[in-house]
């Protein structure tokens, strides 16, 4: 099923996706990989605030190619997401509702997405110049020095990706 | 003796890199075609049809196919009649995959040690393998490696008693576990024989062969043949949604080896198998 989604990404949305659904992402979502996710996590172990308020908003694990004069970005695609499953589960339980990545996740996310009612996403992975059309604006907002680590605030407009992991833990990898 | 100025590798690798990353060679371009054509899955067929349509975008606007650029890797045969002038050869090839990393827009994705783990800014250095071949030429093939795919890639130390069917178990374990991770519809490089670090050489240096030209020996030929059979049977499919196309190819290179072992590698890649080949 093809869904219009607008962010933010409350329970009253997450509740009715189903793994499976095509759905087109528009309004603000956050990039953070490997580093920003390292950063964050020591920030929550040290007390701090993180630069970006989890309720309700989305992560999107992308680290995107640099943009050429007069453009918004470069190529933007997912990166794998398992590499962030040591730290998913904190940030769901702290409001965090929807992840886009590409690739398997640990018990432990996927028992936190449960948990949360949030939901994980797949963006096409290796699609990075069709999917940069769906990104309208991008701004570093903290973490600058990560250079394509930072981690940006981006306006999507029918951001496309696919529900893989929803809310009740049906999972789109687990066919068999 | 024939003379070339390093400053002409510079210039070459800094072409290559650029083209690379936005151009997809003739043999990726075919199977992506072939795939089309086979692929029943709803699903597969709908991915399949975006990831055409994003190698078109690709091109024409000049984005990146893929966002990550990847490590560079670099197959350098140098003729031994070639007297190299103006510097060193190992830095003009990472002056060349600066240029290109940096003047090209290419994302800079390597760190400058495991631990510590300061970006580079430039994507240098690149991983070079070096051949010295007769004649007067000097041929590089530059394979930028995506790591989402690198790090799905395993070597196992076989024994010679598991023999091929041990080589099949090794292939399909992980393509198995490399799973959705690896963007397929994938490449699937193998190295068998020679020692540890050889065979890894090897399987690195199978993913440059044409997708779907196969090995000159005929039991490696069969081999690659019912792998990829086998592999497009496990049901993973193009973005692991499903379907008949897990691989696109698999290509296998052997090499001696000792009595007591029998190493395999498996270097596994995405739908974006970037390699290209230049002569000086």
């Amino acid at each position: 099923m093809d869904i219009n989604i607008n962010t933010p990404l409350t329970e009253d949305i997450t509740k009715k996706l189903h793994a499976g659904d095509f759905v087109f992402i528009t309004g603000t979502i956050y990039t953070a990989r490997d580093a920003a996710h390292k950063r964050m996590y020591e920030a929550i172990k040290n007390g701090e605030n993180l630069p970006v308020d989890m309720e309700n908003n989305i992560i999107y694990y992308m680290g995107p190619s640099p943009a050429r004069e007069g453009r918004v970005i470069g190529s933007a695609g997912p990166t794998t997401a398992s590499r962030m499953d040591k730290y998913a589960p904190q940030l769901l339980d702290m409001g965090l509702k929807g992840m886009i990545g590409k690739g398997k996740r640990s018990k432990e996310v996927i028992d936190a997405i449960k948990r949360n009612n949030a939901v994980y996403f797949a963006s096409i992975g290796g699609a990075g110049a069709l999917l940069s059309k769906s990104i309208k604006k991008s701004t570093v907002i903290a973490y600058d020095d990560l250079g394509t680590e930072a981690i940006r605030k981006l306006e999507v407009e029918n951001f496309p990706a696919i529900v893989v992991i929803d809310c009740d833990g049906n999972n789109l990898y687990e066919r068999n | 003796m024939r003379e070339v100025n390093v400053d002409k590798i510079s210039e070459t690798i800094k072409e290559m890199c650029i083209s690379v990353n936005h151009f997809l060679s003739d043999d990726m371009k075919n199977a992506y075609n072939n795939a089309m054509k086979t692929e029943t899955s709803e699903i597969g067929k709908k991915i399949l049809g975006q990831l055409k349509e994003n190698l078109q975008i690709a091109g024409e606007d000049m984005i990146p196919i893929c966002q990550d650029t990847g490590m560079a890797v670099i197959f350098a045969e140098i003729g031994q009649d070639v007297h190299l002038t103006g510097g060193n050869i190992t830095d003009a090839i990472n002056e060349g995959v600066r240029r290109g990393y940096v003047d090209g827009y290419l994302r800079k994705s390597v760190v400058n040690d495991p631990i510590i783990r300061k970006n580079t800014k430039d994507n240098t250095p690149a991983v070079i393998h070096y051949n010295i071949v007769e004649g007067d030429k000097i041929k590089f093939t530059l394979a930028p490696k995506g790591f989402g795919s690198e790090n799905m890639s395993k070597v196992y130390m076989l024994k010679p008693a598991d023999g091929i069917e041990g080589v099949k178990n090794a292939i399909l374990s992980a393509v198995k576990d490399a799973g959705p991770n690896a963007c397929p519809p994938m490449v699937i490089g193998v190295g068998i024989g020679g020692t540890f670090e050889k065979c890894a050489i090897l399987a690195k240096k199978a993913l440059t062969r044409e997708a779907g030209k196969h090995s000159d020996i005929g039991y490696v030929e069969e081999l690659e043949k019912e792998m990829l059979e086998k592999i497009n049977e496990l049901d993973i499919g193009p973005a692991g949604l499903g379907g008949k196309n897990t691989a696109f190819a698999v290509n296998v290179e052997t090499y001696p080896t000792h009595i007591a072992g029998l190493p395999v590698a498996v270097n596994i890649c995405c739908h974006v198998n970037r390699h290209i080949t230049r002569e000086i």
